[in-house]
């Protein structure tokens, strides 16, 4: 369970979020919010990068801002980014197993736990190859593979199907909806395909210039009339701005 | 494993795994070819070289030797790590300072001077990146070129030992000041050229084998984005200042060979643009792949030499340099020793479509 009290985040004159208070409880739970909303902020506090003005995170019981950031991997936080950033130069078992050989695991288990990763992610190609040799759906499921390696306790997963066609969103969506299942972490999924949305998570919470606009479950805040307005007010504005 | 969407149609079953297994054997035949050509060579370099050129050569391949080495940390720190060094030239000054000192006051064995002047240096140049490290980019180059500045000033003021007492061992009345000493086993030039290539192959082993463990992914990771370095649980202070750590340790090693060598170190013969040239050759020899330390070295040391004994000015080559390093970064950003092989290979097409051309047609006519 991760605990979110009254979190603030200030850039210069910016408040991407503002006094956020918020629960997860378990399996996979939605983030969504128009483009600004805060989510990718929300998550570069959690992973470290991001030093938030006032608030906390308790992750588990451990105060989670208290730790340095590359030690959260150690201590389980996992994450992908909106651009995939599986490493090119490194074959797929490496990109998968370093998680590994940085975490508290032992060296015993790295190779088995590894290609059990990739399996579990579905990825029917040689471990060996090259992450840079491989096409964008690929190189997604090795950036999963590399999110759920070992022991994770909290996985972010910043927009994991963008640009993806149907086909592979939909196998993404599976890959994603195992994963509290199969590791017993707590999965949080931040995407603006409200379908794969739909599909993972039981429930969502919608974030909307860095405040918190509704929680619950994943059909009751679809239908909610605060979130319908924020996402049609953005449309609205973007209509604006093309025009 | 219920939901699998087949991923790629080519590949499927036991045929797929068979072709696998083919291309896997095939690219291991593949690197052993390479192994081979890459041993026989370096016994070529190794046996033959020293006693078939002249005396004059002899001396330049050893400093190809020595640069190779520091091109080598330079292209770790640009290529694997992303930090854009403009002052190892000057950790390589350092480096046979620190020599020279030791192999004036002791008499320890040389291979343990090396390795002392090595580990000295490598303190000394990770002192120096320390705050370096914070930056990245245009200010880390501005800040270690500043740095290289620094270096040669002092060293400048204190001079290389000559034999002298005190902690810098330099006496500026002795006219006739003794020569550094070299290994027993390696006296002549020849021998130390051979010494030298024996170190610097244990320093491309060394880097190696940082490449294909821990170090060498976690560097792979950090060049490709910190965030995601860091989001893997790599500590990348401590990994970028590792890298530092071991391209200052090579430069020391460099040095201490260098010191040998030369016999007689002068403070002038260091300049900080040698630095700024460095970095130009090892660029345009490759920093992907650690071949092109050899490359970048044979520029720098072997080319003006050539120069110097067919009559051009050495100096047309800061202008190839300057242009060499323009080419690479605009069309082959993984140098000549990435290019080169393509090149060739598109030359050899070339010319087997134009010798097979007549005969096709020839055999069409029939």
């Amino acid at each position: 369970m991760i605990e979110i009290s009254n979190l603030t985040v200030r850039f210069g004159g910016v408040t991407p979020l503002d006094g956020v208070t918020l629960t997860f409880e378990q399996g996979t739970c939605g983030l969504i919010g128009p483009n600004g909303a805060g989510k990718s902020t929300f998550f570069n506090v959690l992973s470290g990068f991001v030093r938030p003005a006032s608030g906390s995170v308790t992750a588990f019981g451990e105060d989670l801002l208290a730790m340095a950031h590359f030690n959260r991997a150690r201590w389980g936080v996992r994450r992908t980014f909106q651009t995939e950033q599986a490493i090119e130069q490194l074959s797929v078992f490496d990109n998968v197993a370093m998680i590994h050989e940085h975490s508290k695991l032992t060296r015993a288990s790295r190779r088995a736990d590894a290609l059990e990763a990739i399996s579990f992610v579905g990825l029917e190609i040689d471990p060996d190859r090259k992450v840079g040799t491989l096409g964008a759906a690929e190189r997604r499921l090795v950036e999963v593979a590399r999110a759920v390696v070992g022991r994770p306790r909290l996985v972010l997963l910043d927009e994991p199907a963008a640009g993806l066609p149907e086909e592979e969103t939909t196998h993404m969506g599976e890959v994603i909806r195992r994963i509290p299942e199969e590791t017993g972490a707590l999965v949080i999924l931040v995407d603006h395909d409200m379908s794969l949305v739909s599909a993972c998570c039981g429930v969502t919470s919608v974030l909307d210039f860095g405040k918190l606009i509704a929680s619950g479950t994943t059909a009751e805040v679809l239908r909610n009339e605060n979130v319908i307005r924020a996402y049609l007010g953005t449309e609205l504005i973007e209509d604006e701005v093309t025009a | 494993m219920t939901a699998t969407t087949p991923r790629n149609p080519n590949v499927s079953g036991d045929g797929a795994r068979e072709a696998l297994s083919l291309q896997m054997r095939r690219l291991d035949t593949r690197a052993r070819v390479h192994m081979a050509v890459v041993v026989v060579l370096l016994a070529l370099c190794l046996v033959l070289l020293p006693s078939l050129v002249s005396g004059y050569y002899v001396i330049a391949l050893t400093q190809v030797v020595v640069y190779a080495i520091v091109a080598l940390g330079l292209g770790l720190l640009v290529g694997r790590v992303g930090l854009v060094s403009l002052g190892q030239a000057a950790v390589l000054a350092l480096g046979s300072w620190v020599a020279a000192r030791l192999l004036f006051a002791t008499a320890l064995p040389y291979p343990l001077v090396l390795l002392l002047s090595g580990l000295i240096t490598m303190v000394l140049g990770t002192l120096v990146g320390l705050p370096a490290l914070r930056m990245r980019g245009l200010y880390l180059a501005l800040i270690t070129l500043m740095l290289a500045g620094a270096i040669t000033t002092v060293l400048a003021t204190t001079n290389f030992p000559n034999g002298g007492h005190g902690f810098l061992g330099y006496n500026g009345a002795s006219v006739q000041p003794p020569a550094i000493r070299r290994p027993s086993i390696a006296t002549s030039d020849p021998a130390f050229l051979r010494y030298s290539i024996v170190v610097a192959i244990l320093m491309f082993l060394l880097v190696g084998w940082h490449l294909r463990s821990r170090p060498g992914r976690a560097w792979a990771a950090i060049r490709q984005s910190e965030a995601s370095a860091l989001a893997a649980g790599i500590n990348t202070t401590r990994y970028k200042l590792w890298a530092f750590a071991l391209a200052s340790f090579l430069a020391g090693v460099a040095g201490g060979l260098l010191a040998g060598s030369d016999k007689f170190l002068y403070s002038y013969d260091f300049q900080t643009q040698d630095s700024i040239t460095l970095l130009a050759v090892v660029l345009m020899g490759g920093v992907y792949n650690v071949w092109g330390a050899v490359i970048a070295a044979l520029f720098m040391q072997l080319l003006p030499q050539i120069l110097n004994q067919i009559g051009v000015s050495p100096y047309w080559l800061i202008v190839l340099f300057g242009v060499g390093a323009l080419q690479v970064l605009t069309t082959a950003p993984a140098g000549i020793v990435d290019q080169m092989p393509k090149d060739l290979a598109r030359l050899g097409r070339l010319i087997i479509r134009l010798v097979r051309r007549p005969a096709a047609s020839q055999g069409g006519a029939q």
